[in-house]
């Protein structure tokens, strides 16, 4: 798989390459927007969730803008990936290369628009006031279990989605619920404690706690959560790739 | 080197498909449950086997639903037989049908780099081409324009210029030549004369008989997903012809 990631490297190339060029094709601002378009949301969040509902969390602004980017990374990777395949249907009705390359190329389009919304989350912590730690750099390593998680997540539901076009429809549903369930603008000790145990299954707020405990506090997380995020991270690719591979030579009967 | 460059064995495709093909997950749980899915197996190749060899312009002919761009599809790649073997030996390019390696809101430019990264090109190897590829299409200007305002025959002859730019081993042709007005068809021709000098062996798809007639050495005839007949071109052009008046008014119904 390496090697072939190699062997079409610019094909990858080109296609990310179209994604975006097509993404800001005919708007003014172009690839500003990827810049701009979280900063905005970012102040309009923040205003209503500082102003309109008080809390007591500290560095606010920092706390929730972590969260909207991690989890509008993982709604977008997973949204992007799961049309990968029907969205290409035209070529893979006409030209052979291995499928994985679709929705690869949609997880490296989300990985650049991630990076890129992190220049307005780093802004957005030195306003707050939320100095540099060894362990800012750190939490790189729970972005990127993020990313692989993602990526799990995306396999699944492409594959589902050639199948099922309902795929689109519930996972818009579903990822909503589970926007609420994880504290992206609400302390985690909301919760009562008998229902904690959900928030303990949920990977997001795994990843989603450590990078906040890594860039806002500064401290190492503990050992185990180490172990945790990456083993949701691996779980999720591996049953991804399974489903992935085992279906996709019958997608070009469903295309 | 063998003289063999395709070596279909024994192939056999069978479709297990459900009789709606596209199912809401709600209809497919409810009917799962009753065992109301119909499937339906269809058989688009039975046991065919044949050789094509280097150099050779190989002619497809059939009915609508014969079984020729499944087969093409095998060869390509694209789908998996279900029973048999195909071996074929170096680098196929398949000759995209209208533009759907092309993306309407890209430019031509930017679409030859996209389709030739797709066929497999290399980036020096685009670079070095591209004013042979731009001028062989005769877009002129036309080449920075989005696509999705080219004509039909402006596409396929881009389409064309991209595919024949190198010497592929193998290319696939499913119906193209048909477009384009007559200057080009003729540019064309001599290119492919020029590709198949060079070794490179051609898979052409037609309904046409007339261009296979003219193009082919030797033809395949499909029908009903079996080898009704192989052999010279002009030969089993003639038996294609010489078929009952039926079929014929469905032959020129297309």
């Amino acid at each position: 798989m390496l090697y072939s990631l190699r062997k079409y490297n610019f094909l990858i190339r080109q296609l990310v390459n179209r994604d975006f060029k097509k993404k800001y094709k005919r708007s003014v601002l172009g690839i500003l927007w990827s810049f701009l378009n979280p900063l905005l949301l970012m102040m309009i969040q923040y205003f209503v969730f500082s102003n309109i509902f008080r809390n007591s969390i500290p560095y606010f602004a920092a706390y929730l803008t972590i969260g909207t980017v991690a989890f509008n990374f993982f709604s977008e990777a997973s949204g992007m990936v799961l049309t990968s395949i029907i969205e290409n249907s035209r070529l893979i009705t006409k030209v052979y290369l291995p499928k994985y390359i679709y929705p690869f190329i949609k997880i490296l389009s989300s990985i650049i628009n991630l990076s890129i919304s992190l220049i307005p989350l780093s802004l957005v912590c030195m306003a707050s006031g939320v100095s540099f730690h060894k362990t800012t750099l750190l939490s790189l390593y729970f972005w990127v279990c993020l990313i692989i998680f993602s990526f799990g997540v995306g396999l699944v539901l492409s594959t589902f989605m050639v199948f099922f076009r309902d795929t689109q429809f519930l996972w818009g549903i579903f990822n909503r619920m589970w926007m609420y369930m994880t504290p992206i603008f609400y302390p985690e000790n909301i919760l009562a404690d008998k229902y904690k145990f959900v928030l303990l299954m949920n990977p997001l707020f795994h990843f989603l706690k450590n990078i906040r405990l890594c860039i806002i506090e500064g401290v190492f997380p503990q050992p185990m959560e180490y172990v945790y995020c990456l083993s949701f991270a691996f779980g999720s690719l591996a049953v991804g790739l399974f489903i992935f591979l085992k279906n996709q030579d019958k997608f070009i009967l469903y295309l | 080197m063998s003289r063999i460059v395709i070596d279909v064995k024994n192939v056999t495709m069978r479709f297990h498909i459900n009789a709606d093909k596209m199912l809401s997950l709600k209809e497919f749980i409810t009917r799962k449950i009753k065992g109301q899915i119909q499937y339906f197996d269809f058989v688009a190749l039975k046991n065919i086997s044949f050789s094509v060899q280097r150099g050779e312009i190989f002619g497809l002919i059939g009915h609508n639903g014969a079984g020729k761009s499944t087969l093409l599809k095998t060869i390509a790649k694209i789908l998996k037989p279900t029973t048999g073997e195909i071996k074929t030996h170096g680098k196929i390019v398949p000759m995209l049908e209208l533009g759907s390696g092309f993306d309407g809101d890209l430019t031509g430019r930017e679409n030859i780099f996209l389709n030739g990264a797709i066929l497999g090109y290399d980036e020096k190897f685009l670079i070095k081409q591209y004013e042979k590829i731009v001028e062989f299409s005769g877009l002129g200007d036309f080449i920075n324009v989005p696509i999705r305002n080219y004509s039909s025959g402006m596409l396929s002859r881009l389409s064309f210029s991209v595919a024949s730019m190198v010497k592929p081993e193998i290319l696939i042709i499913d119906e193209i030549l048909s477009v384009g007005d007559a200057d080009f068809r003729v540019k064309s021709r001599s290119r492919m004369n020029e590709l198949m000098s060079g070794g490179t062996t051609v898979l052409l798809v037609s309904h046409d008989v007339k261009t296979i007639r003219e193009t082919c050495n030797r033809v395949l005839w499909l029908e009903h997903g079996k080898i009704k007949m192989i052999g010279e071109a002009q030969e089993v052009c003639d038996a294609y012809e010489a078929q009952p008046a039926v079929l014929q008014s469905d032959i020129k119904g297309e």
